[in-house]
């Protein structure tokens, strides 16, 4: 049996038995959830955030569903906790003395005032936390009275309370960003330049997640009127991801990074890893399944490792970093073209109509009638298929009379008929057919060698040549 | 449709048959639309003899627009709601879905059908016309059946007045008098034909068509006919016995229950065949109360012309079958029969039977239900001047539904020699359009 891969980190100074912690948020509302959380095997949980107690309202969540899935996007309108100060960090205290090896942080947002910045990091450090997070990215109702999002969106602000926050804390201090800006790497520059000893990202994204078409009204509904939230969820995680990766790959950005945005799972979780961060944070998954589904983060990753011979999470983390770049030095000449397995092909023919409306109508429906390459006039078109299908004179087949007939026209279990093929000399090969295809395997892309050596943009550009195919003055 | 209140649903038959496959409710129709992987020119569709745009229909129930879907399956045929309940999906449709190659269940098509359809009876939907403009041209469809409903329906649809005439004192055909009420209730095939009255079809009922002077007076008040009036009688029991009184056909057996004149059935009851409409009527002899229902046949399992779900349903209701069984007479004492003499027949390696010497055996037997066919209605057929029959069967052309004269058109089981509703549907629905269109162009849409 190979080690069992050793899941800790010590994230800019904090340690955690695993890379696996409860962002900011319901799950993290209280002690009493905390501790629970940790039995299931979280190794960190940021605390909802601590503040001036606020009022909150009902109803306060609404969501995205997709194709009868619940929940691929969350919105909510919930401000900080909404429970004393005191009880909080008494709840902090009793965390700690009971669960010494897990990391406890304090979500903190009060007032844009130095005092009131520094009263609550001695505070929170004298109830026993880990380390401090910054709230500089709830979007909705703490930006209208001047905090949360409406700090992170100001570089100057986050950067000054940021040193404020640091001419008291003696933990490490991370600054939570708010996606609901033009680029990211802004405020994570001042923020690093504040002082900050690490970073977490995203927050929520400005959302309002749909209306109801009878009342006309958007949800969450409170009272006959609704207001903007924060979105997260499976649907925000290739918005964080890109914006962890521009974070990271940026030197007067990068800091420790604490992942956060739509990890419901270990791969979810190991590809924020690869683009860099230390640890990663998960709300919505939990909320949707409960604790339990960290079990099989820990195991899956594990697993993972094991696998590809990763003793620690440092061995693998910002791997991806260095395979992200700018579009303009990709090779050119690279390419890949599209090729239908007819074996495991089942005839649904999305990746023909895909091909010829969204793409580059190079998937044609002409094997029996024998192949033909070419350009678009060259084939026979979509409504031309539809049209002679619905031609066609079909009868009920009566089983004693007709069955037979219908035997297999071909070693395939689908009709040759409905079996795409591609026009290779056609195919740019852009992935659309393999992504719209419901078949694992069935469409590859599989590589051909052009016969050029590669060629960037950027070195096309330098070399000052016009490419064969005239793409330098029309690109 | 005057004609429906003369229907009364029988409260026993109702409570004895509900529905075989029940409605979906709103979320479970939902997770199954958005199962649908929207194929492309759909194998469901194209399996459909009236190419309803599954894909088109399934996505809108999808998308919460029960109206729109309804409307799009109506598009391509008015009997959808009969359809949905009676058509053989599983050869038809759902058959034919590409899910199956995908290691999953086929989507349920006709549940879906059914979904949008009965939302639309909820919403008080009407079928659209397709014009505006009023034709003067008068046709007359001869049987109110499903091929006559459809072809009504078509020319109405496009303007034209259309008359249709049946025997029966009600309309539907078959789909009234002789599906499965499990299936499809009389009830619910006179909702579905309601809405073909509405677009202002005259129905006139109990009018036999016999002799030659009545159908020179159709000849010469209509500008185009069609032919939609199904088979006859059901083939006789050609054996001793086989005239007696209480031996019942399958259909007139269906008929009987399902319009509340039959509503319950004492002892053992012996079927003979093995179609679809044998095992009709051994499930429904079963309901309404048999003690023992076994279906005869003369050959094997792998012969019976019945498809494989209505033999294993049949299984289910707890119908036997005795194969390489050949009944020979009807045993009675004076009103009551005693049992179905019967031999056992022998199969060769091709297939073919004969019977086994000194094999003879008697079933007891209280009811026997013959269920071999239906004759077609030949002595009519050939009164229709310039018709050509063949085999009993009008011969037509397959893309308009006309016949070898010109002014005459048909489909439906006449045409097809007995096949499923929606191949009556496909048959009407091309018969009508060439009729519209035989008057001249008309703009629809």
């Amino acid at each position: 049996l190979a080690e069992t891969p050793d899941l800790a980190v010590d994230f800019a100074g904090i340690k955690s038995p695993n890379p696996f912690w409860l962002a900011s948020a319901p799950p993290t509302n209280c002690g009493e959830q905390i501790m629970r959380a940790f039995d299931a095997g979280w190794g960190g949980a940021v605390w909802k955030t601590i503040g001036a107690q606020v009022t909150n309202v009902s109803s306060r969540y609404s969501s995205i569903d997709w194709n009868s899935k619940r929940m691929m996007g969350l919105n909510n309108i919930e401000l900080i906790s909404d429970r004393p100060i005191e009880v909080n960090l008494r709840e902090i205290t009793e965390v700690k003395k009971r669960y010494p090896r897990h990391a406890v942080i304090a979500s903190l947002m009060v007032n844009s005032n130095r005092d009131a910045w520094h009263t609550i990091v001695a505070q929170a450090e004298d109830a026993g936390a880990d380390g401090l997070e910054l709230n500089f990215g709830c979007p909705h109702g703490m930006s209208e009275r001047g905090m949360g999002s409406a700090v992170g969106q100001v570089p100057e602000y986050a950067e000054m309370i940021t040193a404020w926050v640091k001419e008291r804390a003696r933990t490490p201090v991370i600054v939570k960003l708010t996606p609901n800006v033009s680029d990211i790497r802004v405020v994570a520059r001042a923020a690093k330049r504040g002082g900050a000893d690490a970073l977490s990202t995203i927050n929520t994204i400005n959302s309002i997640t749909g209306i109801d078409l009878d009342t006309f009204t958007p949800r969450p509904y409170v009272g006959g009127k609704s207001t903007h939230g924060g979105y997260c969820g499976p649907a925000v995680k290739p918005i964080a991801l890109s914006m962890v990766q521009q974070v990271m790959s940026d030197q007067e950005s990068m800091l420790p990074m604490s992942g956060i945005g739509g990890v419901a799972n270990w791969q979810d979780a190991a590809e924020f890893i690869l683009l860099g961060s230390g640890t990663v944070q998960v709300c919505t998954a939990a909320m949707h399944y409960g604790y339990r589904i960290v079990e099989d983060m820990i195991d899956g990753l594990s697993n993972w490792m094991s696998e590809k011979g990763f003793a620690t999470i440092e061995e693998f983390r910002g791997l991806s970093l260095a395979k992200v770049t700018e579009w303009k030095h990709l090779d050119l000449h690279y390419k890949v073209v599209a090729h239908i397995d007819p074996f495991k092909c089942i005839g649904c023919d999305l990746c023909y109509t895909a091909c010829w409306d969204g793409a580059h109508q190079c998937i044609h429906l002409d094997r029996v009638s024998g192949p033909i390459d070419g350009p678009v006039d060259v084939h026979t078109k979509p409504a031309a298929v539809e049209r002679a299908s619905r031609s066609l004179i079909t009868e009920t087949p009566i089983p004693k009379l007709d069955l037979p007939v219908l035997a297999r026209e071909s070693q395939y279990a689908t009709p040759l008929s409905r079996i795409p093929r591609i026009d290779e000399t056609e195919c740019v090969g852009c992935n659309l057919c393999a992504l719209v295809c419901p078949v694992e395997e069935c469409i590859t892309m599989l590589e051909v060698q052009t016969g050029l050596a590669p060629e960037t943009w950027e070195e096309r550009c330098i070399a000052g040549l016009q490419a064969k195919d005239g793409t330098f003055f029309s690109g | 449709l005057a004609a429906q209140s003369l229907f009364q649903e029988n409260a026993e038959i109702a409570r004895l048959f509900p529905d075989l496959h029940p409605p979906f409710a709103r979320q479970a129709a939902v997770i199954e639309a958005n199962r649908c992987l929207n194929c492309f020119n759909a194998p469901c569709t194209i399996a459909c003899p009236t190419h309803i745009d599954v894909p088109k229909f399934i996505k809108k129930i999808a998308s919460d627009n029960l109206r729109g879907s309804a409307l799009a399956i109506l598009e391509s045929n008015v009997l959808a709601s009969s359809c949905s309940r009676v058509c053989p999906v599983e050869v038809l449709c759902e058959g034919s879905c590409v899910m199956h190659q995908h290691n999953e269940q086929p989507i349920a098509i006709g549940r879906l059908q059914r979904h949008a359809m009965d939302a639309f009876d909820a919403l008080g939907g009407k079928l659209p016309r397709k014009t505006l403009e009023q034709q003067a041209a008068k046709i007359v469809c001869l049987g109110a059946g499903p091929a006559s409903l459809a072809a009504a329906a078509e020319l109405q649809q496009r303007g034209f007045q259309v008359t249709v005439i049946d025997k029966k004192l009600l309309p539907g055909g078959l789909n009234t008098y002789g599906i499965a009420e499990y299936k499809l209730s009389s009830a619910e095939s006179l909702r579905e034909i309601e809405r073909i009255a509405e677009l202002g079809v005259e129905f006139r009922f109990g009018v036999e068509l016999t002799n030659e002077t009545g159908l020179r007076e159709i000849d010469n008040k209509f500008d185009a006919v069609f032919i939609g009036v199904g088979l006859g009688a059901m083939h006789r029991l050609a054996m001793p016995g086989g005239d007696h009184p209480a031996v019942v056909d399958a259909l007139k057996f269906i008929e009987d229950y399902k319009l509340g004149v039959t509503t319950s059935i004492n002892g053992r009851v012996v079927v003979i065949g093995a179609g679809n409409t044998a095992v009709d009527a051994a499930v429904a002899a079963k309901r309404l109360g048999a003690d023992d229902v076994r279906i005869l046949y003369r050959r094997t399992r792998e012969h019976i012309s019945a498809f494989d779900f209505e033999y294993e349903h049949a299984k289910q209701e707890g119908v036997s079958f005795e194969w390489l069984t050949q009944p020979v007479a009807v045993q009675s004492i004076q009103a009551r029969i005693e049992s179905v003499e019967c031999m056992k027949m022998q199969m060769d390696a091709a297939g073919g039977i004969t019977p086994l010497p000194g094999s003879y055996f008697n079933i007891p037997c209280d009811v026997v239900i013959p269920a071999i066919g239906q004759s077609p209605l030949i002595e009519l057929l050939a009164k229709f001047r310039g018709v050509v029959i063949e085999k009993g069967r009008v011969i037509i052309d397959r893309a308009t539904g006309q016949t070898t004269n010109p002014k005459y058109y048909a489909g439906g089981d006449c045409v097809n020699g007995g096949r499923e509703v929606v191949d009556a549907v496909a048959d009407g629905k091309r018969a009508g359009a060439a009729i519209a269109n035989s008057f001249g162009k008309v703009r629809v849409g």
